[in-house]
């Protein structure tokens, strides 16, 4: 296969990686959002401090995973906002909400803060649910049948718990104290309805879709992949052992349940990954009829190249900047 | 029945509109944070800071504000305008794309730097974030830009079947009206940004501000204003000359000519009338339009019936292109007029205070309606002579449409009065705050009890705490 060839691929790629950097950086502040307890405004000011310096960074990760399908796979790109043009207005206006309450709440009359913080966590409620319902519905090709309708509620709520969770093994990672034990509470809590959501998900799945169930239960493929649903099973008794522990003496290992959760995500994105490569769009569209031109691509390839590693390196300093525990809000 | 293309487009002129409202401020503002940051780090003068403190929380909100609207327009293309993307994207795609590579990732990751990290990084890490936001800022502005200007005046490319190849970046990216709009966009940005912090500043010494810091910000915005204004006005017009070469047929639009004449008069007010193909009530000054166009009294200018059918609508044209030029001069005016005062009086007069207070948002004005002759002037194409926009426009149902619209439109609503709201209210509270620092005790209660009352402190005891004021 010759550069030309393979570039569909890499962007497919590129476009994977940037959706599990999404789902894993704005997964977590997201999650951050949905936790902010309604009857603690000391705990709702540490909680925001803690994704303060990142959110907006995080959030980019989307505008690069929406980029890359608009420039590399235009055709699905139209696809799938034309399909899902109610929820991608939900999710946009669930970011909208939340971005700005964000810095709303710091400036506003004091009055109206506590509202703001309300407005936080409906933006990201909308929000998260908004992307569960498109995942759902993009598993499902768009159908509109009942069953795909309740399958993408169910992975709306199921993404929704994801993001609270990975959103609590933050806050456990960031915080301490009272505020550390209650989010790894609300973490556990999260954690298993997020369990539940996707075993339901992988039961559901492939009852529905025939190419799933070639492609997963079939031999030899079917041990070969036995390590990622053992994986999964594992990280999850792990992070749930540890949440139950917090704080686990000296703070020691805070970072576990975050790394559990991140790793996760990465599987399931992985099994998704598999189920439908080469398509960009299951069973309808195939990732290499809905590339770009190469000349385009290969534009676009040598910038990613060259800007991607520079976007880590500052990503990673900006995250070692400010690494440590929050301890109160700290704005400009 | 309204139809899905009408609203498609009600919808992203709404939603580019409110976009843009919030770039045309962080553009240069973020260069004017860089530039309160150096002066603070080169004198080590508190009063810098002040400054910058008081602004990069406005920076901060408009820039969420940019954000959030921005994410919106990379779903829209995609929701609405999917013939963008399938004829178009192999060049409108990479453009974009280089945009969020170069730009947006730099200034969201500094941003957070800069403001979470003023007690925790080094003072020169936070100066470069600050530098790297307004880099990244300007950045954004030269992809968006070279994507835009290519859709006036494309050129780099070849058709096959109908859908667009790039042939060489180069041309693509530097088309010929590019550095026109370029440069008259940023120089739109400063303007803007001048005139906010202009605005604002006069806003709280007219409610009786007497420290250093709202001064000092007026003075510099006023100066920058004032060096500025006619450089547009010389940009301007180069970039009225180059779109005569390109797209006559929207500098007829913007004239209202409607004959090819020699010696066209420049209408000063003109009511266009698209049925009768005529003006009616026109006021103009004989031969200027010629003479600015074509530097010749009786050089020739196409007019619109040369273009039949493929002209764009004359009256927002028109208007739109009035309503820069009037909002120009007046900031002409305004920026002279108190520059000279600062110069001759070292303080300004409540009247002049108050100029500058109504204008604050003057910025917003020009830009829009700048962009309103630019935009319309390209109808009915959406890529000039490749691309209508009546074949890029969605099928989906227009209920659908008319749904997010209403809710677009309501949430922007919102937040545009909750963005005002929020920043006079932040004015109002700084006139409060950092008194003690500032003023000798003698004053200090007095200020604060006026300011408190919410009543302005009279000019004379303004001018005299002004020169009084030896502690910053
Ligand atoms: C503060 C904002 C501002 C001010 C004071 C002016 N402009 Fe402007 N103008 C813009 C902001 C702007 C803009 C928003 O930036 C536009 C829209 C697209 C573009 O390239 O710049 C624009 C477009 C624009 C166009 C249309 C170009 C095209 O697309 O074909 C012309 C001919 C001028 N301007 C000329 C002028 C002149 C002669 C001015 C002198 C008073 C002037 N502008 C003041
Ligand atoms: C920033 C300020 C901008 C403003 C205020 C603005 C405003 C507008 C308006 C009012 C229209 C509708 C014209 C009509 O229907 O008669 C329009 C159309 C359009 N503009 Fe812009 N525009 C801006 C920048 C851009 C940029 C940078 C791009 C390219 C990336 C762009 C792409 C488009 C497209 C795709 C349309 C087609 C939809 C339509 O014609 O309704 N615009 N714009
Ligand atoms: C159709 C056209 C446009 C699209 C699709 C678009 C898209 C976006 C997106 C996605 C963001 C958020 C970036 C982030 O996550 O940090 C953004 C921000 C920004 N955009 Fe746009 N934009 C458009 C038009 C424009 C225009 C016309 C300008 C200015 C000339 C502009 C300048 C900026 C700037 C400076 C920012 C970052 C700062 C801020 O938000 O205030 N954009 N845009």
């Amino acid at each position: 296969m010759t550069f030309e060839q393979a570039l569909p691929d890499i962007f497919l790629l590129l476009m994977a990686i940037s959706v599990f950097l999404y789902a894993m950086l704005d997964g977590f502040d997201l999650g951050v959002g949905l936790l902010l307890p309604h009857d603690n405004k000391e705990f709702r000011n540490r909680m925001i401090a803690s994704i303060g310096p990142f959110w907006d960074a995080n959030e980019t990760w989307l505008v690069l995973a929406i980029g890359i399908l608009l420039i590399a796979f235009p055709q699905a790109y139209s696809m799938v906002l034309k399909e899902l043009y109610i929820p991608a207005l939900f999710l946009l206006i669930g970011l909208i909400l939340r971005g700005v309450a964000f810095d709303f709440r710091a400036k506003a009359v004091t009055k109206f803060s506590s509202l703001w913080d309300k407005t936080f966590t409906t933006g990201s409620c909308m929000t998260s649910l908004a992307q569960g319902y498109m995942l759902g519905s993009y598993v499902m090709g768009f159908e509109t049948h009942v069953s795909a309708i309740l399958f993408s509620c169910l992975s709306a709520v199921c993404v929704t718990l994801a993001y609270a969770s990975i959103g609590g093994a933050w806050l456990v990672l960031k915080t301490d104290g009272e505020l550390q034990k209650l989010a790894a509470r609300k973490a556990r809590v999260a954690g298993w309805g997020m369990a539940v959501g996707i075993v339901s998900i992988c039961i559901i799945n492939p009852v529905i879709n025939p190419l799933i169930i070639e492609r997963w239960f079939t031999l030899p493929q079917a041990i070969l992949l036995m390590p990622i649903p053992v994986m999964s099973f594992i990280l999850l008794l792990i992070n749930d052992y540890y949440l139950k522990h917090v704080p686990v003496g000296g703070d020691k290992a805070c970072w576990l349940p975050f790394v559990c959760i991140s790793v996760l995500f990465f599987l399931c994105l992985l099994g998704l990954a598999y189920s439908f490569y080469p398509y960009v769009i299951p069973n309808k569209l195939l990732a290499a009829d809905a590339a770009s031109a190469t000349a385009s691509l290969k534009f676009v390839f040598y910038g990613v190249a060259i800007v991607l590693p520079v976007i880590l390196a500052y990503t990673l300093l900006s995250y070692r900047l400010f690494k440590g525990k929050t301890t109160k809000l700290e704005y400009y | 029945m309204l139809e899905t293309f009408f609203l498609s487009r009600i919808q992203f002129a709404l939603n580019i509109s409110f976009h843009y409202l919030f770039p045309s401020i962080t553009i240069a503002l973020a260069w004017f944070l860089f530039y309160f940051k150096i002066r603070h780090d080169l004198s080590g003068h508190p009063v810098w800071m002040r400054i910058y403190r008081f602004w990069v929380k406005i920076f901060a909100l408009s820039f969420a504000l940019g954000v959030v609207s921005g994410i919106t327009m990379s779903f829209q293309f995609g929701t609405n305008w999917p013939g963008f993307m399938e004829r178009v994207g192999n060049i409108a795609g990479p453009l974009l794309g280089y945009e969020v590579l170069t730009a947006f990732f730099m200034e969201a990751t500094f941003l957070g730097a800069m403001l979470f990290g003023m007690k925790r990084l080094p003072g020169w890490l936070h100066t470069l974030s600050t530098l790297l936001v307004a880099i990244g800022t300007s950045m954004s502005a030269f992809w968006i830009l070279a994507l835009n200007s290519w859709m006036q005046t494309p050129q780099g490319h070849e058709l096959i079947d109908g859908i667009a190849y790039p042939v060489s970046w180069m041309e693509i990216i530097f088309n010929p009206s590019f550095p026109y709009r370029i440069t008259h966009t940023l120089l739109a940005s400063g303007l803007t940004a001048s005139f906010l912090i202009a605005g604002v500043s006069a806003y709280r010494i007219w409610r009786g501000d007497s420290k250093k810091a709202p001064f000092i910000a007026l003075k510099t915005a006023i100066i920058t204003a004032a060096f500025l204004m006619p450089l547009q006005i010389i940009v301007g017009d180069l970039h009225g000359l180059n779109t005569l070469k390109h797209q006559p047929q929207k500098v007829a639009a913007m004239e209202g000519i409607w004959e090819t004449t020699q010696g066209a008069p420049l209408l000063l007010f003109a009511i266009p009338d698209e049925k009768n193909r005529t003006n009616h009530f026109e006021v103009g000054i004989p031969d200027l339009a010629s003479l600015i166009l074509t530097h010749e009294r009786k050089g020739e200018i196409k007019g619109l019936n040369e273009f039949k059918s493929e002209h764009p609508p004359v009256a927002p044209v028109f208007y739109s292109f009035r309503i820069m030029l009037g909002t120009g001069m007046l900031m002409l005016v305004i920026s002279w007029l108190s520059c000279w005062q600062l110069l001759r009086r070292k303080v300004l007069s409540r009247g002049l205070l108050f100029a500058l207070y109504t204008m604050t948002f003057s910025g917003w004005v020009a830009t829009l309606s700048g962009w309103y002759v630019t935009e319309i002037g390209r109808q009915p194409y959406l890529v000039s002579g490749v691309l209508r926009v009546s074949e890029a426009v969605t099928d989906i149902a227009p209920s659908n449409v008319i749904f997010s619209l209403i809710v677009y439109a309501s949430v922007y609503l919102f937040l545009f009065v909750a963005y005002l709201h929020t920043i006079f209210y932040m004015a109002r509270k700084s006139i409060k705050v950092e008194e003690y620092e500032t003023l000798d005790a003698s004053m200090k209660q007095r200020v604060v009890d006026k300011a408190l009352d919410k009543k302005a402190v009279p000019v004379k005891m303004l001018k005299s705490s002004f020169k009084n004021n030896k502690e910053v």
